[in-house]
């Protein structure tokens, strides 16, 4: 009786130790290095969620890289949502800050994205709630790169930037005339 | 001899990565300490206090009117600001300078809040780049250390800027 009153006293204080190390541990990893996230809605199709319906991609998102707010155009982020501070997006990087962008059904035809700002869109333009409708999005919302697909495991590929045909920022002289 | 002190270094190394990971939890989701510098929140915080500000209230979505915050600049993210909260979404607040012959008001949007300091001549605040989103908003200032004389809570707004209801926003 006695020994089994030990063994578990031994075996609960094992645990507690175990807890408070790995605890902290995961939830450093999850904020500052990398993070798995589930892509749920139609707003990156085609490349995310090819098919749609229920079966959703899981990305890796990388922290790390933009732990200094660095990201390229053409690289896929999380941010979150300006709308909503409980949700977040994930969305293509259109613009940095000081580029003049041509919008797609936002209230100005051209817009310079002011400093500290980033312009942001889905790759599926119609079914997507982006920098068309909030317009551009502070650079301290930006929560990660999508850095890899995960699932499904046939398209697991590193995510490489691309910008859309015909999108991106436009050049001095275009934007005059 | 070699493994011993091979051992001995390991264990140092999981013992720093484990107590620097106990130590970014706190931080991120307790509290931190903050340094403020700056005249926009004066007499409320004045030039070098320092104060305490709790994660939890944000990560709760319980920020309140009234309540000082520190949040993260909308045009430079790797600047803190620190400045009181005058409106959450969908409140009417006063866009204009208070000796302003007509009052302009606007409504902030949804997911975000409007941000003043309290010392209204020199503060750039949301009056000159509108609301900000909520999702900026790092933590809720809730504690005074220092200066020791003036340890303690904070103060209420001396401003009068903060449209409290519906009704009295239309009286004035």
């Amino acid at each position: 009786m006695a020994q089994q009153a030990t063994a578990g006293r031994r075996y609960l204080r094992v645990f507690v130790s175990g807890f408070f190390v790995a605890v902290p541990i995961t939830v450093t990893v999850l904020d500052r290095f990398a993070y798995v996230a589930r892509v749920e809605g139609a707003s990156m199709q085609p490349f995310l969620n090819p098919e749609g319906g229920s079966d959703c991609d899981v990305v890796l998102l990388n922290r790390w890289s933009v732990r200094n707010y660095q990201v390229q155009r053409g690289d896929i982020v999380s941010v979150m949502s300006p709308r909503n501070p409980q949700q977040k997006i994930i969305k293509r990087v259109i613009g940095l800050e000081g580029d003049f962008i041509r919008t797609l059904g936002y209230k100005n035809r051209f817009v310079r994205v002011p400093d500290g700002h980033f312009w942001i869109e889905g790759d599926h333009h119609g079914h997507s709630l982006d920098s068309n409708s909030f317009g551009p999005v502070s650079m301290g919302l930006l929560h990660g790169r999508a850095s890899h697909i995960i699932w499904p495991p046939n398209r697991w590929q590193q995510i490489k930037p691309s910008l859309p045909p015909n999108r991106g920022p436009l050049d001095t002289e275009e934007d005059e005339g | 001899m070699f493994r011993r002190a091979l051992g001995k270094t390991l264990g140092f190394v999981g013992y720093t990565v484990q107590y620097g990971c106990i130590a970014h939890c706190a931080f991120e989701y307790i509290g931190e300490f903050v340094v403020c510098s700056g005249p926009s929140m004066e007499p409320t915080i004045v030039n070098y206090d320092i104060v305490f500000s709790e994660r939890m209230s944000r990560h709760l979505c319980k920020i309140q009117k009234g309540d000082i915050v520190i949040a993260k600049s909308p045009y430079d993210p790797n600047m803190n600001i620190c400045k009181r909260v005058i409106g959450l979404e969908g409140d009417k607040v006063c866009t204009s300078a208070p000796s302003d012959m007509f009052k302009v008001h606007t409504y902030v949007p949804k997911g975000h809040v409007w941000l003043e300091g309290d010392n209204l001549r020199n503060s750039t605040d949301s009056r000159s780049y509108g609301p900000v989103p909520y999702a900026l908003i790092r933590g809720r200032v809730c504690l005074k250390l220092w200066p020791p004389h003036s340890f303690g809570t904070l103060s209420e707004s001396p401003t009068r800027r903060i449209i409290k209801t519906q009704s009295d926003s239309d009286s004035d």
